[in-house]
Parts: C-alpha cells; structure tokens; sequence
C-alpha cells in the first residue's frame, strides 16, 4: 500500500499517524486515571466507573444547553465550566456511594464488584429514565470544532490537542495530589498499612471517602472531555469500561506510573496495528499481546511492593 | 316536616342514582356500538387466539431498556400511533387492538422467551417487533414452531425467508445498489472505501456493495475496514482515508461508534462538503447524537427521510409529533414500524379471518396507499416493494432528498451473483 506515495506524504501521515497514537494514549490515561485511584488505593474493582463518566457527560450536555438558553454569549468558555460541574457531579455521587455502599463492603471484595456491577446496572436506569434513551447531542463552540493546520498536508484535531492538555494537568494534579501534599501522604499510608495510619491519627474513613470521590470526579471530567469524540448515551460508559480496565490491571494497581506507561504501550500498539491492518484484528493482536505479558507479568508492568 | 325535608335531601340523591343507573348501560354499550359490529368470532378466529367479539390482543416486542433501547424507542411509538389510529377508525374486522408490550431489554434469548410468552400464554395475533438482526434470529424458531406473524421493521441483510415474518424494512440490495449507482454517476467516483461495524449486517451489506462495484460497475474497492461494536477510536483510520484519498466513504457503522465516527473525522479536518460519503447506517435518529454540524454534507441511503414532501407523510409526522413530542424525530426504520399494524390489518380483512396460516397466505400482494413513505406492497417472498432514496444531510440533522428510484424495486432477499 506504501509504493504509490511521495516521501512528503508519507512524512505527514507519519507525523499525523503519531498524533493519533498520542490521542488515543491521552484518552486512555484520562479513563483510566479515576479507576486506578479507586482500585490501586482502596482495592476496591469499580465496575461503575463508566456510568461516572456519563453522568459528566451529561453534566456537560445540561450546561450546554443551559448556556445555549441563557447566556448565549458566554457560549464559547461554556467547557471549561461543564468540566468542573462535572467533576463536582461525579465525585459528590461517588462519595455518596461510597458512604451508602461501598464502606459495607470493603473485607469483602469479591462483592464489591457486583455491587457496582448492580450499581452501573441501576445508573444506567435511571439515565434512561431521566434522558431518554436516545442518544444526546452536545454542541460543542466552534473554537473547539474542525482541525488546526500544521502544514499543507499535516492536520491536528483541535479536540486531540485539547484532550492531550487536559490529560497533561489532570495527571499532574493528581501526581502533586498524591505525593506532595499531606492529605495524599495520608492516603498513601492508609494503603501501607490501615490499621497502623488509623492508630497514629488518620481518619482512615474519611481518606476513603474523599479517595473514592476523587477517582469518580476525574472519571466525571473525562466522562465531560469524551463529549467532544464519543457518543452521550445511557449505555456509553460501557463502551470505555473494557479499555479502563485493562489499562488498570495492565499497568499494574496501585501505581500511577504504570498507569500511564501502560496507557501509552497498549494505544500506541492499537494506533499502530490499526494503521497496517483492520480494526477488529488490531483489538486481537493487543489484546493478545496483553495476555502474554500479563502471563508472564501477573502483578502488571509495574507494582508496588507492600509487605502483605 | 321532618319526612318532607328528608325527602328533600333524598330525591336529587335519588335522581341522580337514577340518572346513574340509566347512563351506565349506555356507557357500557358505547363501545360494544363502536366494535364488535365485525363477524362472529367464531369465523374469524379457529386456531384460539386472543380475539373476542370486541378486542383482539397484538403484541409489541422491542428493548425498551439495554442498549438497543437507543434505536428501538421509534419503533415503539411508531407502532403504539399506528395502533391508535387504527382504533380510532373502528378497529380490526369490527374489534380493537389491545396491545401487550414486552421488552426485549436488548438480549437475544429474553427476546426468544418473550415471544414464546406472546404467542403461548397471551395468544397474542401478531407481533411487532425485533430490531437487531440477532433478536430476530432468536425469535424466528419461536415464531415458527409456534406458528406465530412477525413485523420486522429495520433494514436488514437479507438471506432470510419466512412464512411467519413479514419484512417491512428494506433487504440489503434494495437499499443499497440504487444508491451506489447513484453516487458512481452523481459524483463520477472511481474508487470506494468501506468502514463498518463488525457483525452480520455491514459485513453482508459490504460484501454486496463490493460484487456490485467490482463485477457491474467495474470500479475499485480501495479499502475495507471493520471495526468492533463499540468503538470510539478512529483517528488511525481517518489516516488511512486521508492516505489512500476515495472517491466515496461507505459506511455502516452503528450505535455509539457511529457518534464517535463522524466527529473525529470532523475534528481531523475531512469536509464532508467535499469529501463524498455515503452511509447506510445514519438515520434522523442518529444524527440526534452525532450532532448535524459532524455530518452535515453527508449522503444517507435509504427508503424514507423525515423531510419528504407528500400528504400521507405530512400527516404522518404531524400525528407521530403530536403524540410522542415537538422534538422526536423520525427515522426510516421508526417509519417502517408505523407499516408493521397498517399491513396486518389491511391482511386480516382481506383474509377475512385472524388465523396465522391465513393471514400468511393473504400477505403476497397487500398494498398500503396510506404510508409515509408512500405506496407500499408485499412481494410473494414477504418483502415490502418500496423505493430507495438518497437524501443529504443538513445542519439541522434532517435530510434533503437528491435521489429516488422512478419506480418500486423489488425486494431479492437470495440475490444471485452477489453471494
């Protein structure tokens, strides 16, 4: 297929084939990032996690047509508000969750899982129930639309720019979050050893709650930021859950770096695979290579090492 | 004193218990005066379906909870109008339609078991329903062990036949070669690329589309791609498209890969105004997720589009909109489910009887003048005649028809040479 190509198209597809494989990277350490909090801190498998990300969603798809209502003119920054209502949405949902469902369960992690199995089941009802079952269309400003130009032949997506900047400081917050600040040296204590941290003065419950609220609020703003290339649907979390945990489990839990380098071998793999074959087989091939490694590795690329 | 003030309370309390008394038959008869003036049941009715001398019970059958519930909401309320309004001219052969809706909830074996239900316990006349290719599989043993009539409403990929399923859509060569010759002419393409969802209907509807471009047409397939039902990355596939530069884009990808599709190839910069795309998969209904500004320019081939200008249509959307909503919107198959209880009763009374067995056998030859889509008329093989049409989409997510065949096309569910 390369023989009828100039060395210059050749050169832009190559650099746009780049960009592609960066996005799809961007996207999956955002879906990721909520489920590897939740998982690698608390343990706790959150089958939910989808069905967070589509309430931001639809967060983002009431603030746009709010704004479309009623301030029209502020229509064009309306994004960056969705994403905080969204954040807020997500994580107050999740601490509610947290405190009505999960806290019961956390010696028991095996339930955990169907219990938000059960949950995801239950939100996905009730979008339906409040929004239709029909898909939602969220209109985005025409900043954010079409691509930018980078030369003759190279174009970028602006929403992959965006997402890759979002990406970029959701991951940095997180990383200062975790291990700069006292509350994340708190939480990371709580995952060392919980009884010793609840002796020495940490409310380990709250450090649960607000862990769990974190994980769905990021979940939340991806959820807001997947607006802009995914569908709004009831059932559309289920199209990222299968993605999220692989990226998670592949990583290894508990480690944000794995998280991302995990991220960036599996998207780059599909985004390279799918360019030389089609899209079925390139999933195949990855996912087939995952399960070597995973084989070979079964605590993930990489793990933290905890005295059990 | 005492007895005339007690009489004075009693008597308006007696009229109007009176009143009462004499407006309750009256109401009572109200209805048996409207139905039930059809024949004996016993004439219409010899194998014990649910069918009484004043209501004969219909079964609806679609995901009204999954993630079907997306596409098969339309079908619904198409087939809840189609019900109403026939009621309100009198009915079946003299008898109203009760409904019982089940829901598939969008897996396959509870579709099966529905049906069973349906035709087993409620005896229900007919069935609307099915959606996906897979529910109707799972229920077509059902229907026909049972001996039970199915209305199908989606587009389909044909290679299937069955006395008890009455195909309202259109099969894969109805809806797609006019189209594609169409597009070829319109556009003086060349060279085509296929993106679809991987399962059953874009791979057989593809593989139709390729035996008419390379063996009649003569021209090339220049890429064909499939992608795993919900998808949402394809920015490595717009590469290929900007790399290998078709003529036209063919696409039939479905459900949330669909929305994710259309608005990455928006964000990478590929105008539809000038790039030429022709789907087989994107209806009013989902152009209510994708959002009329990532697909605006597009082309859409199938048998009805929400826009299209005649009577029957007008008062069609008029009456759907007044009934479900200012701002549902109608797709091609949520029209062909509005067929699916015209069809049925325009059978039953020509067949003079409810029984299945009849009411296949009437089938062949059945017109309906009254549809949307215009004149409709069922094939011997239980396929709809109807014509194909390619509309262009606008904005405003509805579409602008360019096309349509002069006349019906007839429905070839084994077409020869393309398997």
């Amino acid at each position: 297929m390369l023989g009828d190509y100039s060395i210059g198209d050749l050169g832009s597809i190559f650099v746009m084939q780049g960009f592609a494989g960066l996005i799809l990277f961007s996207v999956y350490v955002l879906m990721a990032l909520g489920l590897a909090i939740i998982f690698g801190q608390m343990g706790v498998i959150n089958m939910a996690h989808g069905e967070f990300m589509i309430l931001g969603a639809y967060v983002t798809w009431l603030t746009s047509s709010a704004f479309q209502h009623y301030l029209p003119a502020l229509f064009p920054g309306y994004f960056f508000l969705a994403m905080v209502l969204a954040f807020i949405a997500s994580g107050a949902l999740g601490m509610l969750v947290e405190w009505g469902l999960i806290r019961h369960l956390y010696k028991r992690p095996l339930d955990t899982l169907l219990a938000t199995w059960g949950l995801s089941l239950i939100l996905q009802q009730t979008y339906r129930s409040v929004f239709g079952a029909r898909e939602v269309g969220v209109e985005l400003p025409q900043w954010m639309l079409g691509s930018k130009q980078i030369t003759d032949t190279i174009e970028v997506p602006i929403n992959g720019i965006f997402v890759m900047c979002l990406t970029v400081l959701i991951t940095v917050a997180v990383a200062w979050i975790m291990y700069k600040s006292r509350w994340g040296r708190q939480v990371r204590a709580v995952v060392q050893n919980r009884i010793m941290a609840g002796a020495v003065g940490i409310n380990t419950e709250k450090v649960d709650r607000y862990t769990f609220g974190l994980g769905c609020g990021i979940a939340g703003v991806a959820g807001s930021a997947f607006t802009m290339i995914g569908s709004t649907g009831p059932t559309s979390g289920q199209l990222y859950i299968v993605d999220t945990f692989l990226v998670v489990v592949f990583g290894g839990a508990a480690s944000l770096l794995g998280t991302i380098a995990s991220a960036f071998s599996i998207s780059q793999t599909q985004s390279t695979l799918e360019f030389f074959m089609s899209g079925s087989m390139a999933k195949v091939l990855t996912l087939l290579a995952i399960v070597g490694i995973l084989m070979l590795r079964p605590q993930g690329l990489f793990a933290l090492k905890v005295r059990k | 004193m005492s007895n005339e003030i007690k009489r004075g309370l009693q008597s308006p309390l007696r009229r109007k218990l009176l009143m009462g008394a004499a407006v309750l038959p009256a109401m009572a008869l109200l209805p048996r005066l409207a139905f039930g003036a059809g024949p004996p049941t016993a004439a219409v009715n010899t194998t014990g379906l649910a069918v009484t001398d004043t209501e004969v019970t219909v079964g609806i059958l679609h995901s009204a909870t999954g993630t079907m519930a997306i596409s098969e909401t339309g079908s619904i309320q198409a087939e809840k109008l189609a019900i109403e309004q026939i009621n309100a001219m009198g009915g079946v052969l003299g008898r109203k339609i009760k409904v019982i809706q089940e829901d598939g909830a969008s897996d396959w074996p509870t579709f099966a078991e529905k049906a069973k239900k349906l035709l087993v316990n409620d005896k229900v006349a007919s069935i609307m329903g099915c959606w996906t290719s897979a529910s109707r599989k799972a229920v077509l043993p059902v229907m026909e062990q049972y001996n039970g009539m199915l209305y199908y409403p989606t587009f389909y990929e044909g290679l299937e036949q069955s006395k008890n399923v009455i195909y309202t859509g259109q099969e894969a060569t109805q809806q797609i070669l006019a189209g594609i010759d169409w597009i070829t002419k319109e556009k003086n393409a060349k060279s085509f690329y296929f993106i679809g969802s991987d399962y059953i209907w874009p791979r057989t509807s593809n593989k139709i589309a390729r035996k008419h471009i390379e063996n009649f047409l003569k021209l090339k397939v220049v890429g064909e791609e499939y992608f795993p039902l919900g998808h949402t990355q394809f920015n490595s596939v717009i590469n290929k498209l900007k790399l290998t530069k078709p003529d036209v884009i063919f696409t039939d990808v479905v459900g949330g890969s669909n929305v994710a599709f259309y608005k990455q190839l928006k964000a990478a910069g590929i105008d539809l105004s000038k790039q030429t795309l022709l789907t087989i998969s994107v209806t009013e209904d989902e152009i209510d997720g994708i959002g009329g500004e990532n697909i605006a320019g597009a082309y859409a081939c199938m048998k009805y589009f929400q826009s299209l200008k005649n009577e029957n249509n007008e008062k069609f959307v008029t009456a759907f909109k007044k009934m479900w909503g200012d701002k549902t919107v109608i797709g091609d198959v949520t029209q062909a489910a509005y067929l699916g209880p015209w069809l049925w009763k325009a059978t039953v009374e020509k067949a003079g009887s409810f029984d299945v067995d009849k009411v296949a056998a009437a089938s062949p030859g059945i017109e309906f003048k009254g549809a949307p889509e215009g004149y409709v008329r069922i094939h011997e093989n239980h396929h709809l005649w109807s014509k194909t049409r390619v509309g262009k989409a606008k904005l405003d997510g509805q579409f602008d028809m360019v096309f349509e065949t002069a006349d019906l096309i007839q429905p070839d569910p084994f077409p020869k040479g393309y398997q």
